[in-house]
């Protein structure tokens, strides 16, 4: 980081809030290749495993009464594929594996890195915009090999006055391309934003007069994280929706 | 002076965040306010009321990110 952390004179701990978004190379070293492996590379594969031990073992005995592992699977499904039906329609479900697993990776990433000394993937930038430039290709190839150029109409407001309709359709255009920024950012943003806060309530920590109100700081936005880290998954994986929604039924 | 220029429109942008506040307030409470006068229909909007905070909460984020931006890039 380009700011050297300044707390040592004052008594606060010496590290700056954002130091927790360093990206480290495990094996030795300090560049960062194309493939070097990091502990970006580290903490997102351990949330994919998490997926997969959840979904694989949750799902292998299938019983009746189900175990505690099985429940949070199907109420996992349940919960994606009802949001899919509700907000993209029926016809949407032949894209629910692809919100599903899109919900689920950010849904553990954003656990993942609630834990202490772990690291959030999710609040790279790099992460989320990837992840959103891929739900803006697929809605917008979807939006055209379902619809052809019926598609347009979604930038051409057809109940408004035909001289305000060039208007609309500029702020329309703006507003479609400005998607995968704000879908990105939203997610990268309210991680990194919340992991901060915590970061600078710990460097009050080491000041004793105000450390008591500190640690319940840092509990309180602790339990906050944890409510943001469900919540922007779920809104997240819900624009999906919202997008898909569009690129399906482009007339508004 | 450019780099304390720039922490000073740091701040400036924090204030974007405020406003942000005022707009998700605003859906939160005109959704309470609507569940309250009909609950039963409550439950089917709460999808609606993500979405909405999750709009008015991007140009709140715009901000931390020009702040951002200008702590550290500027």
């Amino acid at each position: 980081m380009a700011v050297e952390a300044q707390g040592a004179e004052e008594g606060g701990l010496v590290f700056h809030p954002m130091d927790q978004f360093i990206v480290k190379p495990l094996f030795g070293g300090s560049e960062v290749g194309m493939f070097t492996i990091t502990n970006v590379t580290l903490w997102m594969f351990l949330a994919v495993l998490a997926v997969v031990a959840l979904m694989v073992l949750g799902t292998s005995r299938r019983a009746i009464i189900p175990s505690r592992t099985q429940s949070v699977g199907e109420l996992a499904y349940g919960f994606v594929y009802k949001m899919v039906e509700d907000v993209a329609g029926k016809d949407a479900l032949a894209f629910f594996p692809y919100i599903m697993t899109l919900f689920m990776f950010i849904v553990f990433a954003n656990f993942l890195g609630l834990i202490p000394m772990s690291f959030t993937t999710t609040s790279h930038f790099a992460v989320t915009v990837v992840l959103a430039l891929l739900v803006f290709v697929t809605v917008t190839v979807v939006g055209f090999v379902k619809n052809g150029s019926k598609f347009l109409g979604l930038f051409w407001v057809a109940s408004a006055p035909l001289a305000l309709r060039p208007v609309l359709a500029v702020i329309e255009v703006i507003s479609y391309f400005v998607r995968p920024v704000s879908h990105s950012i939203r997610l990268a943003g309210n991680l990194m934003a919340g992991h901060a806060v915590i970061k600078v309530f710990a460097g009050f920590a080491a000041i004793a007069v105000v450390s008591p109100i500190s640690v319940v700081a840092i509990t309180a936005m602790y339990g906050l994280e944890i409510l943001v880290s469900f919540i922007q998954a779920y809104v997240f994986t819900i624009l999906t929706c919202v997008y898909l929604k569009d690129a399906l039924h482009p007339s508004h | 002076m450019e780099g304390q220029l720039a922490h000073i429109g740091a701040g400036l942008a924090a204030i974007g965040s405020g406003a942000a506040a005022i707009g998700v307030g605003n859906v939160a409470g005109n959704y309470l306010a609507g569940a309250l006068r009909n609950p039963s229909a409550a439950a089917s909007q709460t999808a609606t009321l993500f979405i909405g905070i999750a709009f008015a909460e991007a140009l709140g984020i715009f901000s931390f990110l020009v702040a951002l931006l200008l702590m550290f890039a500027v």
